[in-house]
């Protein structure tokens, strides 16, 4: 059985046909064919899927597409301003806070969603904040160092 | 396989779906991760609640708070009346999962998914808290003690639905604390955690509640910690006397997480902790929310 689900993603209508058992992080990189978010744990503990949902953080790998129907969704594709890249993005990028890439698209949406709620955290604020996202490189320091920068500038 | 998913409008049509065998879904933090896991197929039949809005709705009305069932972990945390009148409440739901589990998970389905280590369930029993269930022909209240009935267990029948939970708030003079073991800050449940909440008058423990999490099937409260504070002066003695009761009344298991000797020898440790920091609150102390970083790895 499938089920007609509108996902807004980045601002745009996608209408799907879908299984009820996708989830959200399934519908969005294999229908509506965004890959920033990752597959990482598909068990809601790295944070690799990490998106917006009406604008709070969602795991993305362990909620159903169906409930995110006709709702606001962010994805990391959606955070740069046309081809200008966001404050977060370039802050990640002059740190260092990249190494082999994978997590890096939900630690800017896990980041987006901590400096949304709270923008000038602590560095202990902004550690407990991203620990829910794993970094397997162990790129801890320039990641929190670009978040720190890009609260810092904003205040 | 899931054949069928509605998400419902009303709690009306919520509660005629459960009638006919569906499922409940909210945040999805335990049932569609569980799923994932495979520890638990996702049900035939599934209706998502989270528009139904007679379940939201966090407000303190009559000397008693209610959370509407979809009320977050997010919300309850930051509630200026829970931090200040509940605060084990607001200790535990600010450590629950990550900040994407907190803006996601609801009361509603951490106290229905009934584990042993959920975050909710010491201070929702230290204060006395009482579920409504609804069904389509009957609703009726039930305190949290009797509504946990094992791991992953609850009294609630089939096609009952948690709509909110109340708790009737407590007087001047109390202090309340709860923290967990953790190897992890965050995406974590608890190794052991224990809740405390204390009422002094006039610098005698009036009344006293002590609760117990991932140390037995069920959260459980601890009569004989009670016992051994009510009457007194919430001293050292007193505090040491109601932990040793804690680690007597847990029946903890041994799993990946930890030893059951480990969880025993901790049991007493995290009372004691809990004890201490909800007898500081009550006399005006100001404190950390959540406590357990506070807690964690101090001396003590």
């Amino acid at each position: 059985m499938k089920i007609p689900v509108t996902l807004n993603v980045n601002g745009i209508a996608y209408e799907l046909e879908l299984a009820p058992s996708t989830t959200l992080l399934s519908a969005v990189r294999d229908a509506v064919g965004l890959t920033g978010a990752k597959e990482g744990c598909d068990d809601s503990e790295c944070g690799a899927c990490m998106m917006l949902l009406d604008g709070k953080p969602v795991n993305a790998c362990s909620y159903l597409a169906a409930q995110a129907d006709g709702r606001e969704v962010t994805t990391v594709e959606g955070l740069a301003d046309g081809g200008s890249l966001a404050p977060l993005q370039r802050a990640f990028l002059e740190h260092g806070g990249v190494q082999c890439g994978f997590c890096t698209p939900g630690m800017l949406i896990s980041a987006t969603a901590l400096l949304e709620a709270s923008p000038s955290p602590s560095e202990d604020e902004v550690r407990i904040a991203l620990s829910g996202n794993l970094c397997r490189c162990t790129g801890y320091d320039g990641i929190v160092k670009a978040v720190l920068e890009v609260s810092r500038a904003g205040t | 396989m899931t054949s069928a998913f509605v998400s419902a409008q009303s709690l009306d049509e919520a509660l005629s779906a459960l009638a006919g065998g569906a499922r409940p879904v909210a945040g999805g933090t335990d049932l569609v991760v569980g799923a994932r896991q495979g520890k638990n197929p996702l049900p035939e039949s599934i209706v998502a609640i989270h528009r139904v809005e007679e379940l939201r709705g966090l407000a303190t009305s009559n000397g008693r708070l209610r959370l509407g069932a979809l009320v977050t972990h997010q919300e309850i945390a930051t509630h200026p009346a829970v931090r200040e009148r509940l605060t084990a409440l607001a200790d535990a739901s600010a450590i629950v999962g990550s900040h994407a589990t907190r803006a996601q998970g609801t009361v509603g389905g951490n106290v229905m998914n009934a584990s042993p280590a959920m975050e909710l369930g010491g201070p929702l029993m230290v204060f006395g808290a009482e579920a409504t269930l609804r069904s389509a022909s009957a609703e009726r209240r039930v305190p949290l003690t009797e509504l946990l009935t094992g791991p992953g267990a609850t009294s609630a029948a089939e096609d009952e639905l948690l709509t909110a939970v109340e708790i009737p708030l407590p007087p001047d003079g109390s202090g309340s604390c709860y923290a967990r073991l953790e190897y992890r800050r965050q995406m974590e449940i608890a190794v052991v955690g224990a809740t405390a909440a204390v009422t002094l008058a006039g610098g005698t423990v009036e009344q006293a509640r002590l609760a117990i999490t991932a140390l037995a099937p069920t959260i459980r409260l601890v009569p004989e910690a009670e016992e051994a504070l009510v009457g007194s002066d919430a001293g050292a003695e007193a505090v040491q006397a109601a932990a040793r009761a804690a680690a007597r009344a847990a029946e903890p298991i041994s799993d990946v997480r930890a030893s059951a000797d480990y969880r025993r020898a901790m049991a007493e440790v995290l009372a004691r902790r809990v004890l201490t920091a909800a007898v500081a609150r009550a006399r005006g102390e100001a404190t950390a929310i959540p406590a357990s970083s506070a807690l964690f790895g101090a001396a003590s």
